[in-house]
């Protein structure tokens, strides 16, 4: 019987596999190829070497401010919804009446796509900001703030979720040792509570810096770049370059494999950093 | 037990996925693929594909890309199996960028319709004809004649003409305007101008179309060239001569405007004809495609013989005889690397499309379309009141039309920054000077 099962494991794994490989594996080998290539559609493509890297940093100084732009926001939206999610979450785990309610409230933007939330913000934003003669896109202020404060809205609440569980898993026994030898609140969370969630920080970390760097649809449908590109985050200038530019397709590509390294490598040296600071229980 | 219910989940849902994965694949391909570039008509060609089957039994399928993603659904489109047989290109530059998938028509029945062989698009040694235009349209500054019959009414007004006819120059137009701003609570009106719009992407009108009269006359006096259009693309670089006369119209505009300047980069091309269609602004500059917006606008209050089209005038010397700004940028081009049977077929579509009386009746009275062809008299021209007045003008003798030159600007980079600083320069925060710097240093870099 087990024999038997082993052997119609591949049969049905074959089809994730084959998925995986049509959606994921084919064209991200095939992206990484054509950043060397220089082409007008994916079928037709011509070897050009590193040629389109070199375009991608000498062409104009756009995906550098793009880079620029992007980390400055990471930043501050990193910190903001994660500080925020864990205040959040540490009053909701309070066992206050209508913590449901609350929970699901916080948690509600999240189901909203980008691009929505994107109008939705960009009126709220040019509502306040037309009393007093400005538009979103007057200066690129009104833009980053607009974009860490729609960001922050959209992922408090699903990184708060992740907060709540970590805290809930926090063995109630510790915590009431700790009463006992009477550490103040304050320290019970340095010393107790933060140190027992690292795992959740761990993820939530993850999380919010790859998507603040990989945000695209909030970024197009908030500002679009306006004013002259200075609110452009990087995937939208990849976007950009790819399909804006005839001539540019190589360029928006080897843009893209850039990219994808850089966010690869900053997740990895935050998952290593905040890995070694995880307890065992 | 419960493995046996697994096992028949897992095979189910194996055959599902199999299935599905085929299913993916030919869903029945269509001798003619139509990609559209106008979202405005998409139900029109539907319903047009449809009537072709019925009459041919050839089958058509028409897609269509939304506003602003015609390059993107074309490149992604084309690259398929059952790629786009009928497509289209933007001008000379566009051809630039699909050359490699331009068919040679020169000799086919459609091409040999066009009533100037001159409108064709050539190759770089002027051989051959790769892409039609099957479109004529017209832009220049739309006015509301009812407000301005108002205004010419008023007992104490500026200028000494009576009638919106007789503006013929840019220092007419001025005081008209300004005078209609000072009076603009007695005209009932909340600006002249509807907002001069500069949402990313919506730009088009000021970078592209406006930026199209200066260059135009610039681009006129080339030595060289007799033709603007061949100037344009072959000059490296431009002195933007008339950089002045951009900057006073530019600013007519958004001076006189109902919307304030710090504001005009949250509006969007159909936020200034909902303003122009409820009366609420005498004047927008846009072209005759946009009369379905000014239709279509719910409480519409402007009444279809009150729309007439004044040309842009900036203020250079003749300008008098100046006419509207009449061109195409919409060229059909056929795939060249699709069987030679779609492509006989998509040339008779389009044959038919143009010749045919069933074809024809949708040019004219569904699609609005001034075609460049000969196959249309007089009398099969549509009916919409900036159309009529897009034909007037170009059988008016007594003016010089201002081709669209703007076909030949170097890239869409270059019209980008350009709305890029027009918007920076509208809220103040760089001056004009950069404008004209952005001008002439974008055209250099983009041009290659």
């Amino acid at each position: 019987m087990k024999k038997g099962a082993k052997r119609w494991a591949i049969v049905f794994l074959l089809p994730t596999v084959i998925a995986f490989c049509i959606a994921f594996l084919i064209p991200f080998i095939m992206g990484l190829y054509l950043s060397f290539c220089e082409f007008r559609t994916v079928g037709d493509a011509q070897f050009v070497g590193l040629q389109n890297y070199i375009r991608a940093f000498s062409q104009d100084s756009d995906f550098i401010n793009a880079l620029v732009f992007t980390i400055k926001y990471a930043i501050t939206a990193v910190i903001s919804i994660n500080v925020i999610a864990f205040f959040l979450a540490l009053m909701l785990t309070r066992r206050i009446r209508g913590t449901n309610l609350f929970r699901t409230i916080f948690f509600m933007p999240n189901l909203i796509g980008g691009i929505v939330l994107g109008y939705i913000w960009q009126l709220i934003i040019n509502g306040v900001l037309y009393n007093y003669g400005y538009s979103i896109t007057s200066s690129a202020t009104f833009g980053y703030w607009g974009l860490v404060i729609l960001s922050s809205w959209q992922m408090i609440g699903y990184m708060m979720i992740i907060y709540i569980a970590g805290i809930q898993n926090i063995s109630s026994s510790v915590l009431e040792a700790a009463r006992v030898d009477g550490a103040s609140s304050l320290r019970t969370l340095i010393s107790i509570t933060i140190p027992s969630v690292m795992p959740s920080i761990t993820i939530c970390l993850f999380l919010s810096i790859t998507n603040s760097f990989k945000l695209f649809d909030q970024n197009l449908a908030l500002t679009a770049g306006a004013p002259s590109k200075q609110t452009q985050m990087l995937a939208l200038d990849i976007y950009n370059t790819f399909y804006g530019r005839i001539g540019y397709e190589g360029v928006g590509q080897a843009k893209a494999v850039v990219f994808f390294v850089m966010v690869a490598g900053i997740a990895l040296l935050q998952l290593y950093f905040t890995r070694s600071k995880e307890v065992e229980h | 037990m419960f493995k046996k219910i697994l096992s028949v989940v897992l095979c189910v849902s194996l055959i599902l996925s199999v299935t599905l994965l085929v299913g993916c694949g030919d869903s029945g391909s269509a001798d003619v693929y139509f990609l559209n570039f106008k979202p405005e008509s998409a139900n029109v060609y539907i319903e047009l594909a449809e009537t072709y089957q019925k009459e041919t039994g050839v089958k058509v399928k028409v897609v269509t890309a939304a506003a602003n993603t015609y390059e993107q659904t074309l490149k992604s489109e084309i690259a398929k199996s059952s790629a786009p047989t009928i497509f289209q290109v933007n001008g000379p530059i566009g051809y630039q960028s699909w050359k490699d998938y331009c068919l040679n028509i020169e000799n086919s029945d459609f091409a040999k319709l066009l009533s100037d062989d001159a409108l064709a698009i050539r190759d770089a040694n002027g051989k051959g004809i790769y892409a039609v235009p099957y479109v004529v349209e017209g832009y220049g500054i739309i006015y509301n004649d009812a407000i301005m019959r108002k205004y010419f009414s008023l007992s104490q007004r500026a200028v000494d003409i009576d009638n919106a006819d007789q503006i013929n120059n840019f220092a007419t137009l001025k005081a008209v305007v300004e005078d209609m701003t000072a009076h603009k609570d007695e005209l009932n009106i909340d600006g002249v101008f509807a907002s001069t719009s500069l949402l990313s992407g919506e730009d088009w009108r000021w970078q592209t179309h406006l930026l199209n009269v200066p260059l135009y006359y610039e681009l006129r006096d080339s030595e060289d060239y007799s033709d603007p259009t061949i100037a344009g693309l072959n000059a490296k670089e431009v002195a933007f001569r008339y950089s002045e006369n951009y900057k006073n119209i530019f600013d007519l505009y958004i001076n006189n405007s109902i919307t304030e300047k710090g504001l005009l980069g949250s509006k969007s091309t159909s936020d200034s004809m909902a303003e122009f269609a409820l009366s609420r602004v005498a004047m927008v500059q846009n072209g005759n495609w946009a009369w379905s917006q000014i239709k279509d606008v719910k409480g519409n209050t402007v009444a279809e013989n009150d729309i007439k089209f004044l040309p842009i005038y900036i203020g250079v010397d003749g300008e008098e005889e100046q006419g509207l700004c009449i061109g195409t940028e919409n060229y059909f081009a056929i795939n060249k690397n699709v069987s030679e049977e779609q492509q006989q077929k998509s040339l008779d579509f389009l044959y038919w499309l143009f010749t045919s009386d069933t074809g024809k009746d949708y040019v004219t009275n569904k699609l609005g379309f001034v075609t460049p062809f000969t196959s249309f008299t007089q009398a099969e021209l549509p009916n919409d009141p900036l159309a009529r007045e897009v034909v007037r003008y170009m059988n008016d003798r007594s003016k010089e039309t201002v081709p669209w030159i703007f076909t030949s600007f170097p890239s869409d980079v270059f019209k980008t920054e350009v709305g890029g600083v027009l918007l920076e320069y509208a809220q103040g925060n760089k001056v004009y000077q950069d404008v004209e710097n952005t001008v002439k240093s974008k055209w250099k870099s983009e041009r290659k």
